[in-house]
């Protein structure tokens, strides 16, 4: 396995015709088959990033290389290795699934192979609608015809944007396995989404990107042990004065005049840590009337880390 | 696949989209000017035609023939390319050609080749249904053949930008509505422009559909208004400009990308 990344993007901005600076400053090297995570909330600028690479934005400054080629350069050498599913879906109403996807390798320069035409559709369960035509598929059949699409000329990159959004939990879950499966036949995946959740279950990395400039680029398992926290809220049926010292073993503390008792834990030990502290509370006698439980989300962690970043500025 | 060399799956690509499109509304897209070119037939070459008299020994009713089936090209030339390249646009699936490891004029010789086929092929179409109707002489019939080509191509360029420029689907009929339709009925589709007044003769002379149109009649019938050099050259010219444009559309970008 070659140590060069497979997508190097250096000093890379963004301005459209608007005025509006959608991409700062990017510096981003994906490496070779990585599942790479873009997060970012709304226009943050990742589909900008995206569409950059794939050809259908032009960049302001800054250059862009795949597997050593330059998307302005050498764009057949780039093109021809990337397949894209935008984050919109857009599709040809009156083909069916069968012709647009033998169009889509088509376009992409390959010569005809109908085996693996097949066996995209039924990875993706499609090959029993390949007669249909799209406009009667179900807005989750739609985006698996354009995953089809992209994947009909055997990219070595492929880029998500966001494949989750408005999609049930069946076809999520069917997304996640493509993309493992993908992944090891040794496709480099970049996925962009809102949930955290859906990062941590995929990515190897992840980049989190925030007013066109990505504000941190970590691997997983590091980035959700710094980010990944949650609390757990006890509503006691008597107030507390202060926390007893034999609850000394977890990080608590009392809000709302004593009324409610705060735990704050790292995702992951709920499992362990929690089961505990509610024993030890029954032991004790502390009674509660209820308890509830929240995820930092993925915007409480923006927050942080922008605050982070401007302290750390300042 | 090398990446380097001319990307002819992509062209194929292409224009087999586009002519699939066009087998699909088969009955419409040749049915209409089928309709519309025998109602022609019907009003000018025997309600009025009747009482012309011959044009340069060419019976009115075949006269017209040339004009008709130019008219034809001129629209469906320009509205099969300005759809074809619009409607992925307005739908978003423009998405994937943009994406695409396929270069300008393969882009270009895909939908513009889709087009200029259907376009001569109604023509033909065209032509078959007025040997219906009048006896038709073809004189030249290689200049037929190429000038047919050639405006079909030029239109489809055309029309192509068109389809690039427009916004919205009112813009994409305002050019073949307020200049291509009103030049062509001016410009001799039915009618020598020798019948006109000496100074409407003159301002005919600055309407390029005069040229192509005299031209074409001239394969037909070895007469013209304007010569065949001039209709050649202005036909090449027209092929000329549009290239030009679709040449800049696509180094600068404008209206595909941002
Ligand atoms: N064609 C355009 N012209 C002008 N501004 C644009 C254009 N496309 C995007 N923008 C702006 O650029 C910024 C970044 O947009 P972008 O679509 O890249 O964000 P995003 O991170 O993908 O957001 P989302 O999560 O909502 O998809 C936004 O402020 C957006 O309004
Ligand atoms: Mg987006």
């Amino acid at each position: 396995m070659s140590m060069q990344p497979i997508l190097k993007i250096s000093d890379l901005t963004k301005t459209y015709a608007s005025g509006l600076q959608a991409l700062k400053r990017v510096d981003l090297d994906i490496r070779r088959g990585e599942i790479f995570a873009l997060l970012g909330p709304n226009g943050a600028g990742k589909t900008t990033l995206i569409n950059i690479v794939c050809g259908i934005v032009t960049p302001s400054t800054g250059t862009v290389t795949v597997d050593g080629h330059d998307i302005r350069h050498d764009y057949r050498a780039t093109r021809s290795r990337i397949g894209l599913v935008p984050q919109e879906l857009a599709t040809d109403s009156f083909e069916t699934v069968w012709t647009t996807v033998r169009f889509s390798r088509g376009l992409f320069g390959c010569p005809p192979n109908p085996a693996h035409l097949e066996k995209v559709l039924r990875d993706l369960s499609l090959w029993d609608k390949r007669k249909d035509r799209i406009m009667t598929l179900s807005g989750g059949m739609k985006r698996r015809v354009m995953i089809a699409k992209a994947l009909a000329h055997e990219p070595q990159i492929l880029f998500l944007d966001e494949p989750t959004a408005g999609v049930d939990v069946e076809l999520r879950r069917d997304m996640w396995a493509l993309v493992r499966r993908l992944r090891e036949s040794g496709v480099t995946i970049i996925l962009t989404t809102h949930y955290i959740e859906e990062a941590e279950e995929m990515a190897d990395r992840i980049g989190v990107i925030h007013k066109g400039e990505p504000i941190l680029v970590e691997e997983k398992a590091a980035l959700m042990k710094k980010l990944g926290r949650k609390q757990l809220t006890l509503h006691l049926q008597a107030p507390m004065a202060e926390v007893p010292a034999a609850l000394a073993d977890w990080r608590l503390a009392l809000k709302n005049g004593g009324q409610e008792l705060e735990y704050v834990f790292e995702a992951g030990r709920e499992h362990t840590d929690v089961p505990r502290l509610l024993k030890r509370l029954i032991e004790l006698d502390i009674a509660f009337k209820d308890l509830n439980t929240r995820q930092s989300s993925l915007e409480d962690i923006f927050v942080s880390l922008v605050s982070e970043r401007q302290g750390a500025q300042a | 696949m090398s990446s380097r060399t001319f990307n002819a799956y992509g062209v194929w690509a292409i224009y087999r989209f586009e002519m699939a499109r066009f087998g699909r509304t088969l009955l419409q897209s040749v049915l209409t000017p089928v309709i519309t070119t025998s109602l022609y037939f019907v009003v000018f070459g025997a309600a009025i035609g009747a009482r012309m008299e011959e044009i340069g020994g060419v019976p009115y009713g075949a006269f017209i023939v040339p004009g008709l089936i130019m008219l034809t090209l001129f629209t469906e030339s320009i509205f099969n390319a300005s759809f074809g390249i619009y409607f992925p646009k307005f739908t978003g699936t423009i998405y994937e050609l943009l994406s695409a490891p396929v270069s300008p004029l393969e882009t270009v010789l895909g939908y513009v080749g889709a087009a200029t086929t259907k376009s001569a092929i109604l023509g033909l179409i065209i032509l078959a249904t007025s040997a219906l109707f009048v006896p038709i002489r073809i004189l030249h019939p290689v200049w037929m053949a190429a000038f047919l080509l050639l405006t079909a191509a030029s239109f489809s360029l055309f029309g192509f930008i068109i389809g690039i420029w427009a916004k919205n689907f009112e813009q994409l009929q305002l050019i073949p509505m307020l200049v291509v339709t009103p030049l062509t009925f001016l410009g001799g589709a039915f009618y020598s422009i020798a019948v006109l007044p000496p100074a409407w003769q003159t301002v005919s002379l600055f309407n390029p559909v005069v040229y192509l149109i005299s031209g074409f009649r001239w394969s037909f019938y070895g007469s013209s208004d304007v010569g065949v050099v001039p209709s050649l050259a202005f036909t090449l010219g027209f092929l000329l400009i549009c290239l030009l444009l679709v040449g800049w559309i696509f180094k600068t970008g404008y209206r595909l990308k941002n």
